[in-house]
């Protein structure tokens, strides 16, 4: 045993490593699970076949449709409706390439396919103390479980195909230690992004996050995923938060957690930080200070409270608001909305749908508004059915779609048109993230539903009349 | 890779902080399975009007720019998306080096991977370069600096590995491939050190 306090980032590192890092070259670092979809893997297996490699192991990658899948039904032709033909051949290219090299491929006909980082978990393939990475910068989520789980390249992504390993220089620590309760209203997405607005957007640039805290213990697994999700949002190469007894409940039965579950959670239980541990930068967030929040700017560091005003900054600020179409010092709350979005990685699990609905029940969406809701996975999509959220949903004149990344990415043909304004739960709200000219205001669900209701940007609690827990039984009832 | 010991050339100089990647290159047009022909979409949505046309203002735009392999941008450039299509877009474009004064993480990893050097520079000098769009910078890669008009030589950080490989023409998979022995062994010394349930492997 050594006798060094560690960080849990440290430990995940150091079990992790297959040569450490030197002066010359950086470490190289093993990893568990390779997950891989349809837009940032082409190039790479062609770089397998061009140096004619075997992909080293097939068992610890696993393939997911998600970016540029369609979210309408297949049409009464039997046809998906591709955006393009280019992005049917990125499909049929992911599935050519999967069937090749003997890696599972959640396709279409899986009821276990997903956004990446929502069917990871949901199937217990993410795992405390695991190393994780995907072609896709969100890859972060995993974290949620103790796993240090990150974003690469697709270079990045042919070597893991290839060697399994990365060459990967250490990153900094930075611990948010986030305590004290959460308002009634105010949630996981809000906290992230207050978060962000007070790190900024380049806040964890080089580092690894670990949030701590009462606040973070008491969140559950769905809400600790958004929060870790948008750890790239501040720049951070990868959000963590230790396993506890939450964490272990979730992944209690999933179908692919290890067999014999209470011998792993012993070895889950090593992945904490050390009484003493230091970190090389520490921050401190009061949950009080949190309300519902969301972002006025183009980028997800510009946020502010639903109540507050927009910044009346020069620079960065002036240059946000006026592709924004905001006014200096502008009142966020009234501002109108034409599109709401509620999905993505961030926010698409069950939990983030149910709150949406608790909002839009014997409600109807503001007839200026189109609302698109689409689950993170096939999983949460039969599960939402079984609830009547499609129902709540489309009585209320939104759209329920199939699932998919959707509007988070816009590549897919679902886009918010030039000048208008979304509310999205998704996590970027870049110039022309959500189509060419398209305005977002990133916001939770609960948020996001009640601005759909009423047509404008708007605070939530005035709308928290059902406890979003308590759908699933009055559905039933 | 071919080896890159110096670039010369004028700058290109884009003011703006928190340039992200879906500005580099819109997700619309990263349904490509190939690496090449991206650039005549970077910065798609700067570079053209509403009505599509070209907008004469943008700088990748102006015929002065044409053949500029160096660009100077604002703080924390590629922030965003881990889309190796950004530097595929920019090494398109022409472009052999950023220099800003904070470069995001993924951004610069992808960067080194496809001979485009990530330049991280103090923020005075970085001020002083996007007041002077066009100037003649010469970057030495070997001597990790970069060398202005009137003589002044600044140094910037990089990495002694990133560094060999790109001095080297190194790959950066081959230098992996050579580590097979070890990586095996890590594969090996865990699957007997740790109890089976942190194998990978599923109860289904
Ligand atoms: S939902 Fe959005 S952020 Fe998440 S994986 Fe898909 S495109 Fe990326």
């Amino acid at each position: 045993m050594t006798s060094q306090p560690q960080t849990l980032f440290d430990k995940l590192w150091n079990a992790h490593l297959v040569t450490p890092e030197t002066d010359a070259a950086p470490a190289i670092l093993y990893i568990d699970l390779h997950l891989i979809h349809e837009v940032t893997s082409p190039q790479a297996f062609a770089e397998l076949e061009q140096r004619g490699l075997p992909l080293r192991r097939a068992d610890r990658t696993k393939g997911t449709l998600d970016h540029s899948t369609p979210t309408l039904p297949v049409g009464a032709d039997g046809q998906r409706n591709y955006v393009n033909a280019e992005a049917r051949a990125q499909v049929d290219m992911l599935r050519a390439n999967c069937t090749r090299f003997g890696v599972e491929l959640f396709d279409y006909d899986s009821p276990q396919r997903g956004i990446v980082h929502v069917m990871g978990p949901e199937l217990g393939l993410t795992q405390p103390g695991q190393t994780i990475v995907c072609g896709d910068s969100h890859t972060a989520t995993h974290g949620a479980f103790g796993a240090l789980a990150f974003g690469i390249g697709t270079s990045e992504v042919g070597h893991v195909l290839a060697t399994q390993c990365l060459l990967q220089r250490k990153p900094k620590t930075l611990a948010i230690t986030v305590d004290g309760e959460l308002a009634p209203g105010v949630g996981a997405k809000d906290l992230i992004l207050h978060v962000i607005g007070v790190i900024g957007v380049n806040g964890g640039t080089g580092q690894v996050i670990e949030y701590r805290g009462s606040t973070i213990r008491a969140l559950s697994m769905e809400q600790r995923m958004t929060v870790c999700n948008m750890s790239i949002e501040a720049g951070a190469r990868a959000g963590l938060i230790a396993p506890d007894q939450t964490t272990f409940d979730y992944l209690r039965g999933r179908p692919r957690v290890p067999a014999d579950f209470d011998a792993a959670i012993e070895e889950w239980k090593h992945f904490h930080t050390d009484e003493g541990a230091r970190f090389d930068r520490e921050v401190r967030i009061d949950a009080r200070d949190i309300q519902p929040t969301v972002t006025w700017g183009t980028h997800p560091g510009q946020v502010a409270a639903i109540a507050a005003n927009v910044s009346t900054g020069d620079g960065d600020d002036a240059k946000a608001r006026d592709y924004m179409g905001w006014d200096a010092g502008a009142a966020l709350a009234g501002r109108p909305v034409d599109v709401v979005f509620v999905g993505s990685c961030t926010n698409s699990r069950l939990s983030d749908l149910r709150e949406a609905a608790s909002v839009l029940r014997d409600r109807h969406v503001h007839p200026r508004v189109r609302m698109l809701v689409v689950p993170g996975s096939e999983q949460v999509k039969r599960e939402a059915e079984a609830e009547g959220i499609d129902r709540i949903v489309r009585a209320a004149g939104a759209e329920w779609r199939e699932p998919g990344c959707s509007m988070c990415i816009a590549m897919n043909g679902d886009i918010v048109g030039a000048g208008q304004l979304a509310v999205s739960t998704s996590n970027r709200n870049f110039e022309g993230r959500q189509g060419k000219g398209a305005r977002t205001v990133l916001a939770s669900p609960l948020t996001a539903a009640a601005c759909a209701v009423a047509g404008e940007i708007t605070d939530p609690r005035p709308y928290l009349t059902t406890e979003p827990a308590r759908i699933a039984e009055l559905e039933t009832a | 890779m071919h080896p890159i010991t110096e670039v010369v050339s004028r700058t290109v100089v884009l003011r703006e902080r928190n340039i992200d990647t879906d500005q580099i290159i819109p997700a619309r047009f990263l349904t490509t399975t190939q690496r090449e022909g991206l650039g005549k979409h970077a910065f798609n949505d700067w570079r053209t009007l509403e009505d599509g046309s070209p907008n004469p203002q943008f700088p990748f735009n102006r015929a002065e720019n044409v053949g500029a392999r160096i660009l100077v941008a604002g703080r924390n450039f590629g922030c965003g998306s881990s889309r190796e299509h950004a530097p595929w877009a920019l090494t398109d474009l022409g472009l052999r080096a950023v220099i800003s004064a904070q470069i995001a993480d993924i951004f610069r990893s992808n960067a080194l991977k496809n001979g485009l050097l990530p330049i991280v520079l103090e923020d005075g000098i970085v001020d002083e370069l996007l007041d002077r769009p066009g100037i003649e910078l010469r970057i030495d890669v070997a001597g990790r600096s970069v060398t202005l008009p009137d003589g002044r030589s600044v140094q910037f950080p990089l990495d002694a590995f990133a560094q060999t490989c790109l001095l080297g023409g190194v790959d950066q998979l081959g230098y992996l491939l050579k580590q097979d022995a070890a990586i095996a062994r890590f594969e090996a010394a865990r699957s007997e050190q740790q109890g089976q349930s942190q194998e990978f492997r599923h109860a289904s």
